[in-house]
């Protein structure tokens, strides 16, 4: 056993959070040490070559909220990134027509009357009102969560800052938020709209990540995450990451070490050393110790208090709470290696729309059937699917003329009937592909390579626990001042010098990194 | 009616919204799509085509050909070998810019020069008595500009020419699917990019041929608008957006010189006499006046100031081309003639002339905006230009 020397920080699991804190941290003067147990960084943001020339965000693929101060803070574009517009979303529909938003506003809104006149001018309102809930929920994402139960004059006067701005909204704005905290996202859009591809491509933005279907209650609201990308469309900060989402864990990297911060790969963490109720620092795998004053987890709670920490140190309602935490990873991954275009029976030919998603989401129905396979514990035969080509965008990924397609795929839920095995991968890979070949015939003469990530895949090779890719669900239930747990949505720990960053806590979820930061912003104010 | 280029008619489909602009006569496309992102895109990310045939093209040749241009413009002629390029502004006798534009050195006593606006009147004024023909070859060659970092990938199926030798400001002569063509390492973005010079008659084939092999290299047409994004990231100037020429300025106030328009490298001040050399020198002793800088908003001041109307800020997908002041306490210090949301560098970002010696690089200072028709002023700071200068660009 050898004994380093001291850091004031270590932050263990190199995903985007955790680089997020160390560069925060080592910006702040921390001498900090980043600890990851893959030989990459990223966590789940990275990019591999999966199949010899073709490189793949194996994992999350595209860029939604990463905050605009964490690209200013760090200057991110200097250390390599760059975000590539990806804009329209193209849904084949069963009678082989279409419907696709553009990026031009005119475009789409002709587009969206060729199908019902109604939804193109209640788009409109629809629009201003969610721009509106975007803009009230905001500020909320950007603050460390008050705690409603107490008495502390910080909490307060955050609780006090939050009522005014919840005031400021005025009543109809107010029961609109109210209604989409608590409703369906089917539901919801219901009261908008008619035409039902529509109101399905929309509704499948709010069942991503969750063990949720359009019809279940709480829905509506991850339907509000979707359009505060949008006001902060402003920034433009959405898109798809040259280089894959790997290269924005890089430039993050980049910016810490730019600080001062240190990063070593091939360095499993297997304990947290706690004594007298205080952390002292980390053992490693290896058997190595590393003292700091400051020790920050970026894993989920599960792997944060009850792997690193374990139980006896912890007080028994947390360890309730945590146990009880919903992870119930729903969704997997389909990386394809192409040796051409796929042909979209709906849209034939090379065109834009390959630059944008295509979304596989017919119907509510179709979405609805698709979660009904996943409550009873198998993946859809049908799933709901968003699929991009991100060699359209940055040719870099794939050798020229050929491509890289990646598919996100919902139901494949964790807790399949009689477990994951090798067989029901196969199947699950199969069920996607023949579901894509329905709308895109040629695909399967294309394809050169595939990689079928179920749950428990993602859970095997990130950590995630029950491969859930938000580090636990975004259900209302654990959001706020109870994500992760119930007086524990500072970042803090029962333990002294022991903190939390990942998407695990307050606001969580997306390559966002508003965890990290806010949990380093906290421990640079205590200490 | 306006001009077309010798590519309109591989152009004219493709510009779906009917985004057309004018540019030295000629009718060419703001855009191809109705917004111009994924034109930009590929500039810093693959390869964008321009049809940049408007140019004004002259053709110098003959003996004292090297000598009426040393006589016209600030560079030194001395320094430009066969094969090279040289970007220079020309001035009149007051030191005061009239246009700039690039010279390539052809043979030992052809240059091709291009420039902004018409030029040949002033050529010929200043070839008297000189051993030179001046021919005005504009509508005869047709010229595109192949800029992005897979630029050079594409090029190398197309063309037999070794690109790894062809440096940075440097031309060859060569064929692309053999139509013969200069291809110059040259370009109006401040990335690796190329201008291929083409007779007008063989034009449509070299574009076919690049859109064709570029095509899996991510290839796109691209239009004005994309193109004055990264124009202003590399901060170069344009005539009649910033700065007039001397040829068309009506007060004094309108006047530039090269130190005034950060071109100061431009100016040779031990080559023999040529237009404005004594006021340049006089100028470079006395130093300039103004100085022609960066300026970067301050987001967090930019969404105050939109914030104070309840809406979060708002950014053009286009560059601006209107004049806003520049303060510094209660004065005007200076006013921005051009800038942009920089969609790489993540940047509210301008360019513009700021008084000498009393504003330095990194000071901070305002730039007005008008938001929700009310005019503020933003927090600034000045920047040394350009604001991008990728490796790749020399490399």
């Amino acid at each position: 056993m050898t004994k380093a020397r001291r850091y004031d920080a270590i932050i263990i699991g190199g995903g985007h959070n955790g680089l997020v804190a160390a560069a925060y941290l080592a910006r702040a003067g921390r001498k900090t040490l980043v600890l990851e147990r893959r030989p990459l960084l990223g966590g789940a943001a990275v990019t591999e070559e999966i199949f010899p020339g073709f490189k793949f965000s194996v994992f999350s693929y595209v860029v939604s909220l990463l905050r605009p101060e964490i690209i200013r803070d760090l200057e991110l574009p200097k250390h390599g990134l760059q975000i590539l517009p990806l804009e329209s979303t193209v849904t084949p529909m069963d009678n082989g027509d279409y419907l696709a938003s553009w990026a031009d506003p005119d475009e789409s809104r002709r587009e969206l009357e060729r199908h019902s006149r109604r939804d193109a001018e209640a788009a409109v309102v629809f629009g201003r009102l969610m721009h509106h809930m975007a803009m009230a929920v905001k500020p909320i994402i950007g603050m460390v969560p008050p705690d409603p139960s107490s008495l502390s004059r910080s909490d307060l006067s955050s609780l006090v800052k939050l009522g005014g701005h919840m005031r400021s909204l005025g009543a109809e704005r107010f029961h609109a938020l109210h209604k989409l905290m608590t409703m369906s996202s089917a539901d919801y859009l219901d009261e908008w709209y008619e035409f039902d591809p529509l109101k399905a491509t929309k509704s499948a933005s709010g069942i991503i990540g969750t063990f949720l279907g359009p019809r279940s209650p709480g829905s509506a609201y991850v339907l509000l995450h979707h359009y505060m990308g949008e006001i902060d469309g402003a920034f433009r900060a959405w898109g798809f990451q040259k280089g894959g989402t790997g290269a924005i864990s890089e430039s993050i990297a980049s910016a810490a070490r730019a600080h001062g911060a240190e990063i070593r790969t091939d360095a499993a963490v297997d304990r947290v050393l706690v004594r007298n109720g205080r952390a002292t620092g980390v053992a490693l795998s290896n058997g190595d110790q590393i003292d700091a004053a400051v020790v920050v987890s970026s894993l989920d709670p599960r792997h944060t208090f009850l792997d690193l920490v374990g139980e006896a140190e912890l007080p028994g309602e947390l360890v309730d709470a945590v146990k009880r935490y919903k992870f119930r990873g729903s969704s997997g991954k389909v990386n394809l290696a192409l040796s051409g275009l796929p042909r979209f029976t709906c849209m034939p030919g090379p065109g834009r729309h390959l630059r944008g998603a295509m979304s596989i989401s017919p119907s509510v129905e179709y979405l609805e059937r698709a979660y009904d396979d996943a409550k009873y514990g198998e993946f859809s035969r049908n799933p709901y699917m968003d699929i991009v080509i991100p060699s359209m965008i940055d040719p870099g990924m794939a050798p020229p003329g050929q491509h890289v397609m990646s598919i996100f795929v919902q139901y494949a839920p964790y807790h399949i009937n009689g477990g994951w095995t090798d067989a029901k991968r196969e199947a699950f890979g199969n069920a996607v592909i023949r579901t894509l070949a329905r709308y895109a015939p040629n695909i399967e003469s294309l394809i050169l390579h595939k990689q079928v990530l179920t749950p428990a895949d993602i859970e095997q090779i990130t950590g995630l626990s029950e491969g859930n890719i938000f580090q636990g669900e975004l259900a209302l239930q654990q959001l706020f001042f109870l994500r992760p747990a119930a007086g524990w949505a500072k970042y803090r720990t029962p333990i002294r010098g022991y903190w939390q960053c990942g998407a695990g806590t307050h606001p969580g979820g997306g390559i966002m990194g508003a965890s990290g930061r806010l949990a380093a912003l906290q421990i640079v104010g205590t200490k | 009616m306006l001009k077309t280029t010798p590519f309109h008619s591989r152009t004219a489909p493709l510009v779906r919204a009917q985004t057309w602009r004018r540019w030295a006569g000629h009718q060419v496309a703001s855009a191809y799509e109705p917004l111009p992102e994924h034109e930009y895109a590929a500039i810093r990310n693959a390869a964008a085509l321009f049809d940049v045939s408007p140019l004004h093209k002259y053709r110098i040749t003959g003996p004292q050909a090297a000598h009426l241009l040393d006589r016209m413009v600030t560079r030194d002629l001395a320094k430009c070998a066969v094969g090279q390029v040289l970007y220079t502004p020309w001035c009149d006798a007051k030191g005061k810019v009239i246009d700039d534009g690039t010279i390539s050195r052809l043979d030992r006593s052809t240059f091709r020069l291009t420039s902004a606006e018409p030029n040949l009147r002033w050529l010929s004024m200043n070839a008297v008595g000189l051993d030179v023909r001046i021919e005005d070859v504009s509508d005869r060659v047709g010229a595109l500009a192949l800029q992005g970092p897979l630029s050079r990938e594409i090029l190398r199926q197309v063309s037999p020419a070794d690109f790894d030798a062809l440096k940075y400001f440097r031309l060859v002569s060569t064929t692309v699917r053999d139509v013969p063509v200069t291809i110059s390492r040259t370009g109006y973005t401040g990335d690796l990019g190329y201008e291929i010079w083409v007779d007008a008659a063989n034009a449509v084939a070299v574009w076919d041929a690049l859109i064709e092999t570029g095509t899996p290299y991510g290839i796109t047409p691209a239009g004005i608008w994309a193109l004055d994004l990264a124009r202003i990231e590399a901060g170069l100037v344009m005539l009649d957006v910033d700065y007039f020429s001397a040829h068309h300025a009506l007060i004094p106030d309108q006047l530039s010189t090269p130190f005034e328009l950060n071109l100061g490298w431009t100016v040779s001040l031990e080559k023999g006499p040529y237009n404005g050399r004594r006021a340049l020198r006089e100028e470079k002793a006395r130093g300039p006046s103004w100085s022609f800088v960066g300026i970067e908003v301050q987001w967090e001041s930019l969404e105050a100031i939109f914030a104070e109307r309840g809406l979060p800020p708002h950014l053009p997908n286009i560059a601006w081309r209107t004049s806003a002041p520049v303060y510094k306490g209660n004065q005007q210090v200076g006013y921005a003639t051009s800038g942009c949301w920089s969609p790489l560098l993540k940047k509210n970002i301008a360019l513009a002339h700021v008084m000498q010696p009393h504003i330095a690089i990194d000071s901070e200072v305002r730039l007005e905006v008008t938001v929700e028709h009310r005019r503020k002023q933003a927090d600034a700071f000045v920047r040394k230009l350009p604001f991008f200068d990728p490796p790749r660009k020399r490399a």
